[in-house]
């Protein structure tokens, strides 16, 4: 099913007995079970105002039409959404509102937020086929509760958004990435954790333990990226034997394949994905036993990739963070839960909300919280 | 302003509610005395007063517990308290009510500099926050200007924003977890030391509900490295449009300064005659400020003012010193105190799209006229949040309510071109009543759901941020069901 409007989407849904599948472009795959419904239907930049760093569009939009008409005007998705499709494999083109149903966060999170950060206003259809609108399009508002973020980072299941207007900000006149070589994870990590704690603006700082290299992103004017370049290797120096500084062309590279986490495209395995505490990366990576492992967001973001069905949640034991698996067979993600699990007190908050907003149970069936 | 009538049930079980506290809270923790809880009739919107039933002041997350469960079950209202800066009435008590205030909480639990972050008791102050991190090389970023009072536990149920978030975000944008109590005295840990939790963001939704949905008592806060050097320029402009196209070509020009603000003439001529600030007579007064090395400062300040300059200004001042700089802020800083030398002021605290500025101040000027009260215009230009001071004269018999009624218009105005009742001051009750404005029946419907799944007697809060005819009936039934 492909929706043309707002008013289509509030009547298929209010209509809507049985389960039903939320997507965009479906590049992740990650709709839960039931009759596809797709908004792709519902594209087009409705407002930009590069002069108030504003946008408005619908939610299927693609996101390459959206990064197409920001470098019109010298502008960029800041968040650095991710492109899923080469670590899952999939087809299709990616929409602004599954970027945001799914808060995409790439490397530049830890400097300027993730997706929910940038989302400013939603229009929404929930499980009763009831239009909803919170938010708006100005960068302050607390105007009555946010439901702004609780959207962000719902993955369709609590209403189907149909128009998002968010946050952009300027593109950076350079880049320059300073790259520390030899360190191992905890080495690495401390190394990170002491550039973000200096005062040089670090927005990307990442560890490759394969290629034995730690990069640092700095970005803005010329003469600023090269001085702070110079600060970081001084500030770092002890830290690491050789450091090397990559040009800007090289720098962006690396940051698009370390977005996309590149070095686990066709690769084998299960893709899992960590968030913690970057000063527990290490101790976490010594208990996941995986095959290989990424880094990023200063050690606070650990990709993984582990022999397929390993149960990784069990092995890591509690921790300050989450677990989520990325990419699995259909087996696997159904025995361990694609999210992990929330403690009782958030569960029931969680499965409150869910009531609240989808009182049929129509939106995603199966996809968060539930482990089958 | 209309608030529901007291439960006088409530009220007559006050001996046993009391009773029951002290079973739980130090005797010095718990104030029932009719002149002792007066201290609490009301926050910084001082023009509505009614001293609480109870006043309580828990130490820890498990007194704050033990007081909500006895609530829970005596069906009393709880209304929490950080420090009472609010100005919108969001923690004005009834008289049925207990007020929960975690002045007393404010230890820091923990410092984590490798991972960038701060545990605190939600009663520490903001300032305080950045006080206990400075010395090493750090900051928290949100700086409402009530910074050296205000408390986190408010900021967090506010949003607050200040000056830099242009640059850091606000509230929302800095916080990591909270450890909250729920109404019936069950302890909540929302997300914690890592980015973005794994499930639904209740975090973002806890930011900004007005203490709606439970007690905050601690929280876990992002901490930033101190910049290098921060350094403001100064520019006057002949018109109010000019000004505002200069704050757009600044933007769209690429460079993000830390702060951008705003002052009109009248606010300009009032802060002159009382900071004297040696600010240039002229229509609008923008004060950018920016952030980096000397170097990085020199070349970001160049820009702008290569742009100011397109724009023809009166004054184009760029500080050359610490003493410069504090003298370019002077005058922003005490245009509160200087409307409030002239008269009674009512500080609104509405949103627009940046590009409609020129055309909202216009009619601001109009609407001055028309209800004959003067209105003087400071402003985070950068993010469209405006603050009109409306002054008037409180021992005037009308004053006050024509004020209220000038309010609401420009409020109104602001939601016609595209933006919102408020930016950074909450709803409360002072904007309760104004939501319709904003948004239809079932936007305001989804919103009360949230506060069904938390607070499903609604207890927490209760006749604050919704429209007293839109939560009428939830109410009841609360009150009903006791
Ligand atoms: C566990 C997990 C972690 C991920 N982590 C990252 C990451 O760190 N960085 C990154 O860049 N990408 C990440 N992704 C990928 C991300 O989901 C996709 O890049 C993005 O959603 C692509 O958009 P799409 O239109 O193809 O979405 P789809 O694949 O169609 O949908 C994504 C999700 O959003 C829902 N959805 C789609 N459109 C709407 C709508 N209009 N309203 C409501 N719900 C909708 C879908 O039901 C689905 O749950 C992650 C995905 C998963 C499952
Ligand atoms: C001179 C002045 C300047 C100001 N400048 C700014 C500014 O620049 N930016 C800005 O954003 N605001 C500003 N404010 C408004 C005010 O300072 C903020 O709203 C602040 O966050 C309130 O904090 P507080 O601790 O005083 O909260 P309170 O006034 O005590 O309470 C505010 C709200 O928080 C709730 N609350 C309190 N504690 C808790 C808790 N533990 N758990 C859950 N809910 C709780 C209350 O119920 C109430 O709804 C200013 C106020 C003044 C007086």
């Amino acid at each position: 099913m492909m929706v043309r409007s707002e008013q289509e989407l509030a009547a298929l849904v209010a209509d809507a007995a049985d389960p039903l599948s939320i997507r965009g472009g479906n590049t992740r795959g990650m709709a839960g079970q039931g009759a596809a419904l797709s908004v792709a239907g519902l594209s087009g930049i409705i407002l930009y105002e590069p002069g108030a760093l504003t946008m408005v569009a619908q939610a299927g939009t693609p996101l390459d039409e959206i990064e197409a008409a920001l470098a019109q005007e010298n502008q960029r998705l800041a968040f650095e959404p991710m492109d899923h499709r080469g670590l899952v494999g999939s087809q299709g083109g990616p929409t602004i509102g599954g970027v945001f149903a799914a808060n995409v966060s790439g490397p530049r999170r830890i400097a300027v937020g993730a997706a929910r950060d940038f989302l400013l206003g939603v229009r929404f259809v929930d499980g009763r086929g009831v239009v909803v609108k919170n938010g708006g399009r100005v960068m302050k508002n607390v105007t009555g509760y946010d439901l702004v973020k609780l959207m962000a980072g719902s993955f369709g299941t609590l209403g189907v958004m149909s128009e998002v207007s968010f946050k952009v900000l300027p593109r950076v006149e350079t880049q320059a990435a300073l790259v520390l070589h030899g360190l191992d994870d905890g080495q690495a990590v401390a190394a990170m954790s002491r550039a973000m704690g200096s005062p040089f603006e670090v927005t990307g700082a990442a560890h490759d333990p394969a290629k034995g290299q730690t990069v640092l992103r700095v970005e803005g004017f010329e003469a600023s990226v090269a001085y702070r370049i110079g600060r970081l290797q001084t500030e770092l120096n002890g830290m690491a034997g050789e450091m090397t500084v990559l040009t800007a062309s090289e720098a962006e590279a690396f940051w698009e394949k370390q977005r996309d986490v590149a070095v686990f495209h066709g690769e084998e395995g299960d893709i899992w994905r960590v968030s913690c505490k970057p000063s527990d990366a290490p101790a976490l990576l010594a208990k996941a036993g995986a095959e290989a492992h990424l880094l990023d967001w200063a050690g606070g973001l650990i990709w993984l990739r582990m022999a397929q069905g390993s149960e990784l949640r069990a092995r890591l034991d509690q921790f300050d963070g989450h677990a989520t698996i990325v990419r699995a067979s259909a087996q696997t993600k159904a025995r361990l839960g694609v999210f992990h699990p929330e403690a009782a007190g958030v569960a029931k908050l969680t499965a409150g909300l869910r009531a609240q907003f989808d009182p049929k149970g129509v939106f995603n069936a199966g996809l968060m919280g539930a482990v089958a | 302003m209309e608030m529901p009538k007291p439960d006088t049930e409530v009220i007559a079980r006050k001996a046993r509610v009391v009773a029951r506290l002290l079973s739980v809270l130090p005797d010095d923790a718990v104030i029932h005395d009719e002149r002792e809880t007066r201290a609490y009739e009301c926050d910084a919107l001082t023009a509505y007063r009614c001293p609480p039933m109870v006043a309580v002041l828990p130490s820890n997350t498990q007194e704050v517990s033990d007081v909500l469960r006895i609530c829970h079950s005596e069906g009393v209202p709880v209304v929490p308290r950080g420090s009472g800066t609010s100005l919108a009435g969001g923690a004005l008590p009834t008289a049925d009510c207990v007020i929960l205030g975690v002045a007393r909480m404010n230890d820091v639990i923990e410092t984590d500099y490798d991972n960038r972050l701060i545990r605190v008791q939600t009663g520490r102050t903001n300032l305080s926050v950045t006080g206990a991190v400075e010395a090493d090389g750090f900051f928290y970023a949100p700086d409402p200007s009530s910074q050296l009072a205000c408390a986190i536990a408010g900021n967090i149920a506010m949003n607050s924003g200040g000056a830099h978030c242009l640059k850091y975000g606000v509230t929302t944008n800095n916080l990591l977890g909270v450890t909250m109590v729920m109404m019936d005295g069950e302890v909540v840990e929302i997300g914690g030391g890592y980015m973005d939790a794994g499930g639904l963001d209740l975090l973002g939704l806890i930011c900004g509900s007005e203490g709606q949905l439970g007690v905050v008592t601690e929280a876990t806060l992002r901490i930033l490295p101190t910049p290098e050097g921060a350094r403001p320029v100064l520019m006057g402009f002949d018109d109010n449009e000019v000004a505002g196209a200069c704050v757009s070509d600044i933007i769209k020009a690429g460079v993000l300064p830390v702060a951008i603000e705003f002052m009109d003439r009248p606010c300009i001529e009032a802060t002159e005659a009382f900071a004297k600030a040696g600010y240039p007579m002229c229509e609008a007064l923008l004060i950018v400020e920016v952030e980096g090395s000397d170097a990085e400062i020199d070349h970001q300040l160049a820009l702008i003012m290569e742009i100011a300059r397109r724009h023809n200004p009166v004054e184009l001042r760029e500080s050359r010193s610490a003493e410069e700089s504090a003298k370019i802020w002077l005058g922003r800083k005490s245009a509160f105190g200087a409307m409030g030398q002239i008269n009674d002021y009512m500080c609104l605290d509405g949103t627009i799209p940046v590009s409609a500025l020129p055309m909202v101040l216009r009619r601001i000027g109009e609407m001055s006229q028309e209800f004959g009260l003067k209105v003087g215009n400071v402003f985070h230009a950068g993010d469209g949040n405006m603050h009109p001071l409306i002054l008037f004269d409180a021992n005037k018999p009308g004053d006050l309510e024509l004020c209220e009624t000038f309010g609401a218009e420009i409020l109104k105005l602001c939601v016609e071109v595209g933006g919102c009742l408020t930016g950074e001051h909450g709803v409360g009750i002072e904007k309760r009543d104004l939501m319709h404005v904003q948004y239809a029946a079932e936007d305001l419907e989804a919103q009360m759901a949230v506060k069904d799944v938390f607070d499903p007697a609604w207890l927490l809060n209760p006749a604050k941020v919704f429209p007293l005819d839109a939560s009428a009936g939830r109410r009841a039934v609360k009150l009903a069901a006791q």
